[in-house]
C-alpha cells in the first residue's frame, strides 16, 4: 500500500479529461479528401499477428501502404480512439472495433461512413445480422465486419459419457446434466455464472430473441428487461438457486484450474473457445466436445453471438477511399480472409471464408474433425441484435447488479438485477439528452 | 538570523528566480489540472436526436448538476460508508501494530533486529497490485495453499472473498504493506529520543513498559499523529487493492470505493464531468478531514515545542 498518498489515480483521472476535452471544438472539416492515390495508413488492431496478414496487402499494394500499429485490446483501443476524436488529431486511419462499440464511436463521430467508397457487393459477403451491426439499421456503412463470436458449448466428453449424458438439446436438457454432473461430485459443475461477462450474458439473451436497444425514429429504445431476457435471468439464477452451477465469475485462476482439474465439466462459450482451453487447460487435450448451444425451442435453432469486431476507417482519415478498400479486401478477399483465420486465428465474418478458410478443426479439438462444419451451421443461425449508444452504461450495471445477484444465490434476485440494468440504462440515455421512446 | 545587509532589487528576486521551476511545474502540472477538472465538473454532454454522426453531441454547462447526482447516488454514499468502515477497522490496527513493532525493536530486546526490522518493511516495496494479486491466489480456496492445507487437516476453509470477510480481506492486504512503513516512521523518531531520559526513568524505577508508554511515545507523538493522517488519507483514497481483486470476486462492485467510482465514470461510462464532480467532492472530504485531525490534535502534540 502507497501511505505516501494514491494521489496518482486522482492526477490520472485529470490529465485524462485534460486530454480529453482539452483541445476540443476542432472539427474535421476542413480536411482534404484525396479519392485514390497513393497513401500511407495506420491500423490500429490487437488480434494476434495482423502484421502478417498486412504484409500480403502491401505486397499486392505498394502504393496504399499500411502500418499496424499493436493495440492492448478492445476497451483500451476505443478510450484512445474516443481521446484523439476529441483532440482532432492522432487517431489511426483504420481501427479494429468491437461491434458493441460501433454504435458509442459513431455517437462520438469518431467513424467515417464509408457506404459510398465500398462496393454494393461487400454487403452481401456477410450474414445479414452481422452486416447490420455495423449500418446500425441505416444506409450508412460504419465498418466492415471482420470476425464473429458465434456462442456454442463445450463439454468434457469423457465425463458425459460415464455419466450417460449426451451433448444438451435443450436447456431443459442442459439443466438436467447440469444436476446430474453436481450430484455425481458436489464439486463439479456442468458451468457457471459470470457476472463478469457482460458479452456472454447478451449474447445468451441474443439467443433467446432479446435486442437490448432500439431505434424508433429520433428516439432510441431500451429493451433489457424484456421477457426474452428474463426468461434467460430465470433459468441461469434458478441452477445458481439450486446449486448445481457455480456462481463465480469466469477467467480467474479458480476457474482457469477448474478447467484443468475437470471441476469445470462444461462451458457455454463461443467459437474461440479452443484458444482459451489450450492454454488452461492442456491436461485435458482429446477430452473436449464442442457442440451447438442449448436451445429455447429446438425446432427453431439460434445463437447469439459472443465478442467479434469490425474493420473500422476513422472520420479523422485523410484518405478514406484507400482505407475503406483496405478494410473490403481484408475481410472480404479470398486470400486475406484465408490468412486471418489461419495466422490471425479468428474466425472470419464473412460467409464464405467461415467453410473455405477453415477446413481443418484447431488443434485442441483434433477428435472432432466437423469442428468448423458445426460452427458454420451455428453461424448462420445468429440472431438479429442491436447495440445501442451506452453499452458501456449497460455492461457495467451488468458486473455489479448480477455479481449481488450471484452473491445471493436467488433467483429473484436475478430478476431484480435485469431491473436495474434497465433502469441505469435508461437513467443514462435520457440524463445526456438522448430521447427514450417508452 | 539576522541580515546585516541592504537587500537590493536583485537579491530581492533571487529567491524567485530559485522557485520558479518549481512554481512552473506546480502550476502546469498540478493546479491547471485541478482547476481544469473543476471547471469540468460545472459541465456536461448533451446529446440531440439518436446522438449519431457531427454535432449531435454539444458540451454545456451544467451548474451543480452533476455534484448533486455524484451527492444523491446511493452507491456513492455505499462506497463512502464501506471506506469509512474499512479506515475504522484498518488503520487503528496498523498504527497499533506499527507502534509495538517499533518500541520492541527500539528496546533491543528483540534478537536480530536488523532482519526483524527488514523483513517488517519488505511488503512496503511490494506495489499494492502484485500484493493484491498474490493475496488475491492465497485468498481463492481453489488454488490457495492455505486452503489445500486445511482440506488435508481435514478443516473447514472459509471463502476469504465471501460479502462477509471481504472488507477484512482487502483491509487485510493494506495492513501487510503499511505496516513497515509506519513502524520505521515511528522507529527513526524512537531511535532520535536522546538515550539519558530512559537512563534516568530507568534510574527512577520505571519499567520498560512505563519507559515506553510514559516517556517514549509522548516525545514521538508527532511522528504518530503524521502516520496517522497519512493513514487516513491512503484510506480514503484506497484503489489499487479493491480494483485488483475484483475480477476474482462478486463482491467488489466497480463503486466499492469513492475513488473506484471516480474511475468508473471516467473510463468505464466515459463521463469525465461525473467523475470530476466527485474528484472535486473527495478532494475536499480529504482536505476537511487531514485538517480538522491536524486542528484537533496539534496544540496538543506540538503545543510543548513551541
Amino acid at each position: 500500500m502507497g501511505i505516501m498518498g494514491r494521489r496518482g489515480i486522482a492526477a490520472m483521472v485529470v490529465a485524462a479529461a485534460l486530454l480529453a476535452t482539452g483541445c476540443s471544438g476542432q472539427d474535421d472539416s476542413g480536411q482534404q479528401q484525396q479519392a485514390a492515390g497513393p497513401a500511407s495508413l495506420t491500423f490500429w488492431t490487437w488480434a494476434p499477428n495482423m502484421d502478417k496478414v498486412v504484409a500480403l496487402w502491401n505486397q499486392q499494394n505498394p502504393d496504399i501502404k499500411v502500418t499496424v500499429n499493436k493495440q492492448d485490446g478492445g476497451d483500451p483501443a476505443v478510450t484512445k480512439l474516443l481521446t484523439a476524436t476529441k483532440a482532432g488529431s492522432g487517431a489511426p486511419d483504420v481501427m479494429q472495433a468491437e461491434y458493441q462499440k460501433i454504435p458509442t464511436l459513431v455517437a462520438a463521430d469518431a467513424l467515417a461512413d464509408i457506404s459510398k467508397n465500398l462496393d454494393p457487393s461487400v454487403a452481401k459477403a456477410f450474414p445479414e445480422a452481422v452486416w447490420n451491426s455495423v449500418s446500425l439499421g441505416s444506409d450508412a456503412v460504419y465498418a466492415v465486419p471482420q470476425d464473429t463470436g458465434p456462442m456454442v458449448f463445450y463439454y468434457r466428453e469423457d465425463v458425459f459419457k460415464s455419466l450417460g449424458l449426451q451433448a444438451p438439446k435443450t436447456w431443459a436438457d442442459y439443466a438436467a446434466a447440469a444436476r446430474k454432473v453436481h450430484q455425481s461430485d458436489p464439486k463439479k459443475y456442468l458451468g457457471t455464472f459470470s457476472a463478469a461477462d457482460a458479452g456472454w450474458f447478451s449474447g445468451l439473451a441474443q439467443q433467446a430473441g432479446a435486442s437490448w436497444w432500439g431505434v424508433n425514429g429520433q428516439s432510441w429504445s431500451v429493451d433489457i428487461d424484456s421477457d426474452a431476457t428474463r426468461k434467460v435471468a430465470d433459468f441461469w439464477g434458478g441452477l445458481v438457486e439450486e446449486g448445481v452451477i457455480g456462481n463465480k465469475p469466469m477467467y480467474t485462476p479458480a476457474w482457469n484450474a477448474g478447467l484443468n482439474n475437470g471441476t469445470q465439466v462444461g462451458w457455454v462459450s463461443a467459437v474461440w473457445g479452443p484458444g482459451v482451453l489450450e492454454a488452461n487447460a492442456a491436461k485435458t487435450v482429446g477430452k473436449w466436445k464442442m457442440a451447438p448451444l442449448p436451445q429455447w425451442d429446438a425446432a427453431k435453432e439460434a445463437t447469439g453471438n459472443w465478442g467479434g469486431s469490425a474493420t473500422a476507417v476513422t472520420s479523422q482519415s485523410k484518405h478514406q477511399a484507400q482505407a475503406a478498400k483496405f478494410s473490403a479486401w481484408l475481410n472480404t478477399d479470398p486470400e486475406a480472409v484465408k490468412a486471418l483465420a489461419q495466422i490471425s486465428g479468428v474466425y472470419p465474418a464473412a460467409t464464405a471464408g467461415q467453410t473455405e478458410a477453415l477446413t481443418s478443426p484447431p488443434k485442441f479439438f483434433a477428435n472432432q474433425p466437423d469442428f468448423y462444419q458445426t460452427v458454420a451451421k451455428a453461424a448462420t443461425t445468429v440472431a438479429p441484435f442491436t447495440y445501442g449508444p451506452n453499452v458501456n452504461v449497460a455492461y457495467n450495471t451488468y458486473n455489479d447488479a448480477f455479481g449481488k445477484a450471484a452473491d445471493a444465490k436467488k433467483k429473484s434476485a436475478f430478476l431484480t438485477a435485469l431491473t436495474t440494468m434497465q433502469a441505469s440504462t435508461v437513467k443514462d440515455l435520457t440524463d445526456s439528452g438522448f430521447t427514450v421512446a417508452k | 538570523m539576522t541580515a546585516t545587509h541592504r537587500r537590493r532589487g536583485p537579491r530581492k528576486l533571487a529567491p524567485y528566480v530559485f522557485l520558479t521551476p518549481a512554481i512552473l511545474l506546480f502550476a502546469g502540472f498540478m493546479a491547471a489540472p485541478i482547476g481544469y477538472a473543476v471547471y469540468l465538473s460545472f459541465r456536461a454532454t448533451k446529446v440531440t436526436g439518436l446522438g449519431l454522426g457531427k454535432g449531435a453531441r454539444r458540451e454545456v454547462w451544467a451548474g451543480l448538476a452533476n455534484y448533486r447526482r455524484s451527492l444523491a447516488d446511493p452507491e456513492f454514499v455505499h462506497s463512502v460508508g464501506r471506506v469509512g468502515l474499512y479506515g475504522l477497522l484498518l488503520v487503528p490496527v496498523m498504527m497499533g501494530l506499527a507502534l509495538l513493532f517499533a518500541l520492541v525493536l527500539d528496546s533491543g530486546r528483540a534478537r536480530g533486529g536488523a532482519f526483524s526490522r527488514t523483513s517488517i518493511f519488505l511488503p512496503y516495496a511490494v506495489p499494492a497490485v502484485i500484493a493484491s494479486l498474490l493475496w488475491g491466489f492465497l485468498y481463492l480456496p481453489d488454488v490457495s495453499p492455505f486452503a489445500y492445507l486445511a482440506g488435508q487437516l481435514g478443516l473447514p476453509s472459509p471463502e476469504l472473498m465471501s460479502s462477509r470477510y471481504i472488507l477484512f480481506a482487502v483491509a487485510n492486504i493494506a495492513l501487510w504493506g503499511g505496516v513497515g512503513f509506519n513502524m520505521i516512521v515511528l522507529y527513526t523518531s524512537l531511535r532520535a529520543i536522546p538515550s539519558e531520559l530512559s537512563e534516568a526513568a530507568r534510574l527512577d524505577g520505571a519499567t520498560e513498559r512505563q519507559i515506553a508508554l510514559r516517556v517514549k511515545v509522548p516525545i514521538i507523538a508527532p511522528s504518530l499523529i503524521m502516520t496517522f493522517v497519512f493513514s487516513l488519507i491512503a484510506t480514503l483514497q484506497v484503489f489499487a487493492e479493491p480494483t485488483t481483486l475484483r475480477p476474482l470476486t462478486n463482491n467488489i462492485s466497480t463503486t466499492w470505493t469513492p475513488l473506484m467510482k471516480v474511475y468508473r465514470d471516467a473510463f468505464t461510462r466515459d463521463d469525465v464531468y461525473s467523475a470530476a464532480a466527485t474528484s472535486v467532492v473527495i478532494a475536499l472530504a480529504t482536505l476537511v478531514l487531514s485538517f480538522g485531525f491536524l486542528r484537533l490534535v496539534g496544540r496538543r502534540a506540538f503545543g510543548q515545542e513551541a
